[in-house]
């Protein structure tokens, strides 16, 4: 297990090196210069040049690529101050440190990725297994084909609706907003709840979906009718042998989405106008704020390798045959 | 003597009632296209300490029978008729609790794969012992117990440690028997073994045949033996059930049916196996066509498009009659008893039965 995870991370590392090198020189391909772009109107070719030396954008791009990349490990040394380990610098934008803002604005996503999760697992699951369960009934029916309608409903559809629905029409929940969980637990609760249920909508489709195809294809396995065979209860065949060989497709597919949603989820931040790390990823690329855009994609793409390693943990913890190899 | 009815059949001159009793079963799916009656009308009957061979092939219903006795088809699709009395007890219409109550305790299955038939998520000990705690209520300590008991038993070395490994640890041979203690750990009055050596190689076949032949000697279970490996029927089997398009087309003691054979379709299945003593430039005659569809089997006797000997029968009884196979030994054919037998002389076949 431990050589696994050195593997692995070893494995994760270089492919962070590749986004990264990958994110910093297709910045570079965009025709626009952020060093104008700061120095704002009345500018002459002085101060461009200045404020491009200020941001480092005059060295050779691999150079700035290794000063990044080695700040990342050891920190760096600006004119304006000394930035500690891992320096990811600081904006082009505001100047604000990107490390501290990615700090900031990681808790709103936190929030929203794990209360959208425990949404989706739940609903989509649970609404999966009856289906399985009942399947080939009016049950399964009617929740398959609720699955298939609700899956083709997007975020910006169904948020504003929702939106008009709940809060501008009737009042019966508040406008969304992120107030931190240790401020206060309710008002944290009540301003994510709609987030969270627009957010999972699609998911919840998805996962009813996809937990009612594998247990059905489990329950068609040889081992499970001979569970039955032995006079097992239905319950007991259901959960304790379909149910066991359902878990590692719908893992996989739970740790990539909670992976991709804690680094952001752009579309229900933007909705919703929430300050997670969605919102700041694509104002950072539309402002050209070359270091906070550069921090955003590192630490989603690392939040996505985290959970990839997570998963295949997880398979080692579900299936025995994994152990051994 | 007419051919339809001999004058003793074993029903009437054994005494008491047999163990499994199928009478007149019929099984229909429902499917896409259409209606498919996977057994039409079989019967046969079953007494404690003897084996029934069923052979076929693929598609003629034998498993299907099997899997309906148990009760393990998918009652929403699938349609059954006739009897099945388990020890005087209907399983035809039975509820799923009595039938979860019989199944893996009075009446048992071995599955044709043992690579697919242990659950690889689950000690081959705990699923072993669970329907031994289920049916018997004894405790998990008890149960690993008897786990280790039938591992030993059915021949696995140092059972107390390889309780707690899991299937893929396992051989294929070690696997089916893992397969086979897990049917035999209450007990079982009837077997129902499914092809339980296709999936392994010939000396563990033989192995896994005299297990059964021992385990049943030791129980007095009654087991039925689906196969179509004629060999392992010729071996085992005290009476034998051709079966052909959900029907019984031949039944009979096995070593009678194996060396008088009557029917056309068990001449074509003999024949379709090499045999040692054989003549090795003499080519193998394998039944020409293929089973028929069961969604619209053929009017009159279902063999009949296959059947090299319908010329014989005057008129196209073949055609339009369903023959009717006669109680205990015999055959559902329209040939006459003298046309067969002199069929089976001229191709007496040394080596078998």
């Amino acid at each position: 297990m431990l050589r696994f995870l050195v593997r692995r991370t070893l494995g994760a590392i270089v492919i962070l090196l590749l986004i990264s090198a990958f994110t910093f020189f297709l910045f570079y391909a965009v025709p626009r210069d952020p060093a104008l772009l700061a120095c704002g109107k009345n500018c002459d070719s002085e101060s461009v040049a200045l404020i491009r030396h200020n941001m480092g954008l005059d060295d050779p791009i691999p150079v700035q690529y290794w000063e990044y990349m080695s700040g990342i490990v050891t920190g760096r040394d600006f004119a304006a101050g000394s930035c500690p380990a891992p320096c990811l610098g600081y904006s082009f934008d505001d100047s604000a440190p990107v490390w501290d803002t990615l700090v900031d604005r990681f808790p709103t996503t936190l929030s929203l990725a794990l209360g959208g999760g425990a949404v989706f697992l739940t609903v989509g699951l649970g609404a999966g297994l009856i289906a399985a369960w009942k399947r080939g009934t009016w049950v399964d029916k009617t929740f398959s084909s609720l699955s298939l309608v609700l899956s083709s409903m997007q975020i910006y559809f169904v948020g504003p609706l929702v939106l008009a629905l709940l809060v501008y029409n009737n009042e019966i929940l508040g406008q969304p907003s992120y107030v931190p969980f240790t401020e206060n637990p309710v008002e944290w609760f009540s301003g994510l709840l709609i987030p969270w249920c627009v957010l999972s909508v699609i998911f919840t489709a998805n996962y009813t979906r996809m937990a009612r195809a594998t247990m059905i294809e489990q329950l068609q396995e040889e081992h499970v009718r001979m569970a039955r065979a032995k006079g097992m209860s239905g319950r007991t065949v259901f959960f304790r042998y379909a149910w066991r060989g359902s878990l590692i497709p719908i893992v996989t597919i739970f740790g990539v989405d909670m992976g991709s949603l804690f680094g952001g989820a752009i579309i229900t931040e933007a909705t919703f106008a929430l300050p997670g790390l969605g919102t700041l990823a694509v104002d950072s690329v539309q402002e050209l704020d070359l270091p906070m855009t550069m921090g955003v994609m590192l630490f989603a793409a690392t939040m996505i390798v985290i959970f990839n390693i997570i998963v295949d943990a997880t398979y080692a913890l579900i299936d025995p045959r994994v152990r051994l190899s | 003597m007419t051919t339809s009815r001999p004058p003793t059949s074993p029903a009437e001159t054994d005494p008491g009632d047999p163990f499994l009793s199928v009478r007149d079963l019929g099984v229909r799916f429902s499917t896409e296209d259409g209606v498919v009656r996977a057994v039409d009308g079989l019967s046969f009957e079953l007494r404690r300490g003897q084996t029934l061979g069923i052979v076929g092939e693929s598609g003629s219903g034998k498993s299907v029978t099997m899997l309906t006795v148990l009760g393990l088809h998918e009652p929403r699709t699938t349609e059954v008729t006739g009897q099945i009395r388990l020890d005087g007890q209907e399983l035809v219409g039975a509820g799923e609790r009595t039938l979860q109550r019989l199944r893996g305790n009075t009446m048992a299955m071995i599955f044709q794969d043992p690579l697919t038939s242990l659950s690889p998520y689950h000690t081959v000990g705990r699923q072993i012992a669970e329907p031994y705690i289920k049916h018997t209520g004894a405790s998990r300590r008890q149960a690993r117990a008897r786990a280790i008991e039938m591992l030993d038993k059915v021949g696995i070395p140092r059972a107390g440690t390889r309780v707690d490994d899991y299937p893929h640890q396992f051989s294929g041979g070690m696997r089916q028997r893992a397969v086979i203690a897990m049917a035999l750990v209450c007990n079982p009055d009837l077997l129902i073994a499914d092809e339980p050596t296709t999936a392994l190689d010939v000396t563990v076949q033989a192995q896994i045949l005299d297990l059964l032949a021992d385990l049943q000697q030791e129980f007095g279970s009654a087991i039925v033996l689906i196969t179509h490996d004629l060999g392992v029927v010729a071996d085992v089997a005290d009476d034998l059930l051709v079966m052909y398009a959900g029907r019984a087309v031949e039944r009979g003691p096995a070593a009678e049916v194996l060396r008088s054979p009557q029917h056309p379709y068990t001449w074509g299945l003999l024949e379709s196996v090499p045999r040692l003593t054989g003549d090795v430039d003499q080519p193998l005659a394998p039944i020409p066509g293929a089973p028929p569809s069961l969604l619209d089997p053929p009017p009159g006797c279902p063999f009949h498009p296959r059947c090299a000997h319908r010329q014989r029968v005057p008129g196209d009884a073949c055609a339009t009659e369903r023959p009717e196979l006669p109680v205990g030994r015999g055959a559902a054919c329209h040939l006459s008893l003298e046309q067969r037998r002199t069929h089976v002389i001229e191709h007496r076949q040394p080596g078998l039965g």
